[in-house]
């Protein structure tokens, strides 16, 4: 599904957009248009080039082809707009770093020099009280002082999220925050995604391999596959006709008798670059 | 035998502090020193936060072959050390990844710039046979604070002070990129020229170190205050002051025992260094014993 | 140290490489330490603990440095200390790999402090320069006839271990979990091959110190698991390679006025980069099938 004209009010917005990694086009002749306040999950098989829309909107990757805009706004790094969840991120059990810490850096981190012990303070605390909003927001002031590297890894994912958010994000970027979590971790995670999503109007854009703990929140999905990218409800993209379509081979869409989705028979697409594969 | 110190030890520590500073090299030694504790405790707190502790054993290799390079061909022998663990710190962040000692390549390759180092110790000497040329190279493994000229002392001083204020300014997105490299880069820290800031930094700070405690101890300043700071506490910058306290701490206590018991300085600062970490890590132990049965 | 030049008359040569005991000493001590440094190194790359072997060479130099003080020879100093060593990894249960940091500080502080420590003895005994250079960086003079016999010794109880648990051993490096499963301990065949690193440790820094250990432990087996996969050819080709740059090193350090260490670490260098260079230009990408992080 194509969107032909940009509106003022879409989050993210591409148009012709491509990506070349390694001399082939990830994807390419991409138009996308993300409203704002809406709970997106970018779905599609290993190496299609989930992450890669995510890091092109986030400025990390660079278009070949056609534009993106964020509010609006051209791309660009260090974007207090925009809170990011890379994949993967495990931190070592001797990290000693306090998750307070970690989030505070998430809101200033990226400033030169080196936080004078009072300054804070002096500025009526602003900072810390914003630290504090964000931990309570996503539940974590129970083990926010303990050292990251001790944390479970739902307990992680929480005070990540309260980085993303703390410099006051109004899009937030998931890239398969649920991977290594368990399922009540995961559902309780999706949970707390929504209700930043609802309560505080913030976009997301979650990146996901199984799109069933997600699912009942799900406003579009996304899904990218054979270097292209279809756009809808979710009822209509995650359909056995439309990814058969997508995929120029023969998908099918069950459910199961409690209402997951799980797509069967498609077959791995050649993967054009090593780290698209977690 | 203790050899006989120049002045007696008093209870009176304010005294005994004016006594020692009455003599120049002493003054020397506290001047260079201070400052360049400070340096190797703050970039030290990095290097083990970043996990690179054993590249700046490989600098230090370098310092050596490259301090011993200059004196060969007549240069001054910090140019040469100073020189070449910046270039080599740099060359190593742009060419590959973080090195890790452990690698055989890198191993292979660093024994053999000590090797060379060796080559050129024995130059050195022998073109200097006679007029005490064979301790140069004892100088720089262990270490000549106690015998450094004022020159040398505001030299390595100046520089010091140049590298902490160095380290200040690019603290809070050096603690980013390494706690975090990914999102850093989302929150536009420009990653590249952080770590080429941080690398040249860590190359003046091996050169420093290398002028107060010789190429082979550097980690008693640069590592063990960091290792027992990051023990000590996990909020960043209150470790990252604490580990330069500690770094000044060892070398004004090894400097005064120097003073008063005449063997090396970069023993005592090293062995006081490294009694205090293995301190931190026996309370450590005992405390989780004692929380483990409570 | 040369009496006449190198000429072309390799039987010459030869001769007059052997004619003083000095260097009958060294070529023997030499010899007996390339052999079993070959076989352990061997499996030192293979287990992937190059890394440990550097921290036992330095935890022994302290050794040496007591064993001096205590008016025995050096290399019991060092096969005291180097065992020790192996003894506490061991008993940590850990592997020792520079990976984690916590463990690199670590590791770093006990290195600080075992040369610190070794410096010290040395001021103690008030041994000279050459002293301290001959133990970092090896020599060919003042070996004894005593060293001989215990070089000897120690390297036939090491062959003779080797011998009886070279299988299980390459077994449990291999592929730890199926050794276990079939009835090989894996713990106490890595404590018996920590000790066995210890002992060559030890003896091989009579000739070539304890910071350039890495030349004759570590790269001759990496070149020759680089070339082959094959365990019998690949033990077999470590320990000629081993040999071949002990020899070489010596006559040439012998001839020239230059120190051994330099060239036995440039050989093995040289060597390890022709190497890989030609693997790389072969285009031969048939990976070895148990190549380690080289």
């Amino acid at each position: 599904m194509a969107a032909s004209n940009p509106q003022p009010g879409a989050a993210v917005h591409f148009q012709d957009a491509g990506v070349r990694i390694g001399g082939r086009f990830v994807w390419r002749h991409v138009d996308l248009e993300v409203r704002q306040g809406s709970f997106v999950a970018i779905l599609g098989p290993n190496g299609a080039g989930k992450s890669t829309l995510v890091r092109a909107a986030l400025g990390l990757t660079e278009l070949a082809e056609g534009t993106v805009t964020v509010f609006g706004r051209r791309v660009r790094r260090g974007n207090d707009d925009i809170g990011y969840l890379p994949q993967r991120r495990n931190f070592d059990a001797d990290l000693r770093i306090r998750g307070v810490d970690l989030v505070r850096l998430g809101l200033d981190g990226a400033r030169w020099g080196f936080p004078l012990p009072f300054a804070d303070r002096l500025s009526g605390g602003a900072k810390a009280a914003r630290v504090d909003e964000v931990i309570r927001l996503v539940g974590a002031q129970g083990y926010a002082e303990r050292s990251i590297g001790e944390l479970s890894g739902g307990e992680q994912q929480r005070l990540l999220i309260a980085q993303a958010l703390v410099s006051g994000a109004r899009m937030l970027f998931l890239d398969e925050p649920l991977d290594s979590l368990d399922l009540n971790n995961q559902q309780a995670i999706s949970a707390l995604i929504q209700s930043i999503c609802q309560e505080r109007q913030v976009t997301v854009l979650l990146v996901a391999h199984d799109v069933n703990p997600i699912l009942p929140y799900l406003d579009t999905v996304v899904y990218v596959a054979q270097g292209q990218v279809v756009s809808g409800k979710p009822e209509d993209v995650i359909k056995t006709e439309t990814l058969t379509r997508l995929y120029g081979a023969p998908v099918e869409v069950l459910q199961t008798s409690d209402g997951r989705l799980v797509v069967v028979g498609q077959h791995e697409p050649v993967s054009y670059h090593g780290h698209e594969a977690p | 035998m203790i050899p006989l110190a120049l002045q007696p030890f008093t209870p009176n520590l304010i005294d005994d502090a004016r006594q020692i500073l009455g003599y120049d090299f002493m003054q020397n030694a506290v001047l260079a020193g201070t400052f360049t504790a400070l340096a190797a405790g703050l970039v030290g707190y990095y290097v083990v936060l970043r996990n690179e502790v054993f590249t700046s054993d490989a600098l230090g290799h370098v310092a050596f072959t490259g301090g011993l390079g200059a004196l060969l061909a007549g240069l001054q022998l910090l140019l040469g050390v100073f020189a070449s663990t910046i270039a080599v710190a740099v060359g190593m962040g742009t060419l590959g990844g973080r090195a890790r000692g452990r690698d055989v390549a890198i191993g292979t390759i660093f024994a053999w710039v000590l090797g060379v180092g060796v080559l050129f110790l024995s130059l050195y000497t022998s073109t200097r046979s006679g007029s005490g040329g064979g301790t140069a190279g004892v100088s720089i493994l262990f270490g000549s604070i106690l015998g450094l000229q004022q020159a040398q002392a505001a030299i390595t001083a100046a520089a010091a002070v140049i590298t902490t204020l160095g380290l200040f300014a690019i603290a809070r997105p050096l603690l980013f990129i390494s706690v975090d490299p990914d999102v850093a880069a989302a929150r536009g820290v420009p990653t590249a020229l952080v770590t080429v800031l941080f690398l040249i930094l860590l190359g003046a700070t091996v050169a420093e170190a290398v002028q107060a405690v010789g190429a082979l101890l550097i980690f008693g300043l640069m590592v063990t205050p960091a290792a027992i700071a990051q023990r000590l506490t996990t909020r960043p910058f209150m470790g990252l002051l604490l580990s330069g306290a500690l770094a000044i701490a060892f070398v004004w206590a090894g400097l005064a025992l120097a003073f008063y018991v005449a063997y090396p300085a970069s023993f005592f600062i090293t062995a006081l260094a490294f009694g205090t970490y293995l301190a931190t890590m026996i309370f450590g132990r005992v405390a989780a014993l004692r929380g483990a049965l409570a | 140290m040369a009496q006449q030049g190198l000429s072309w008359d390799l039987l010459a040569d030869l001769q007059l490489l052997l004619q003083f005991h000095f260097m009958q000493n060294a070529l023997l001590v030499g010899t007996l330490v390339a052999i079993l440094a070959g076989a352990i190194g061997y499996f030192v790359v293979l287990r992937g603990q190059s890394f440990a072997t550097h921290m036992l060479s330095q935890v022994g130099f302290p050794g040496a440095a007591a064993g001096v003080l205590v008016h025995t020879s050096p290399v019991l100093g060092l096969i005291v200390f180097c065992v020790a060593g192996a003894l506490g990894i061991g008993w940590t249960g850990r592997s020792v790999d520079a990976g984690r940091r916590g463990e690199s500080a670590a590791v770093g502080s006990i290195l600080a402090f075992s040369l610190a420590l070794g410096l010290l003895f040395f001021r103690l005994y008030a041994g000279s320069a050459q002293g301290i250079y001959g133990f970092l960086f090896g020599t060919i003079l003042g070996i004894t006839d005593s060293d001989v016999l215990l070089t000897a010794a120690t390297t036939v109880v090491g062959l003779a271990v080797i011998a009886v648990i070279g299988r299980p051993l390459l077994f449990a490096s291999v592929d730890p979990d199926a050794a276990e499963a079939r009835g090989v301990r894996v713990r106490a065949i890595s404590i018996a091959f920590l000790i066995l690193v210890a002992l060559s440790v030890a003896e091989t820094v009579q000739v070539i110190g304890t910071l350039l250990i890495f030349a004759l432990l570590v790269t001759p087996a990496a070149a020759a698991q680089r070339l082959t996969a094959r365990p019998g050819l690949g033990l077999a080709l470590t320990i000629a390679l081993s040999v071949l740059f002990m020899w070489s090193g010596l006559a040439i350090a012998y001839f020239s006025l230059y120190p051994v260490g330099f060239f036995v670490t440039s050989l093995a260098f040289a060597t390890y980069l022709a190497i890989r260079l030609f693997r790389a230009a072969s285009r031969d990408h048939h990976r070895p099938a148990m190549e380690t992080a080289t």
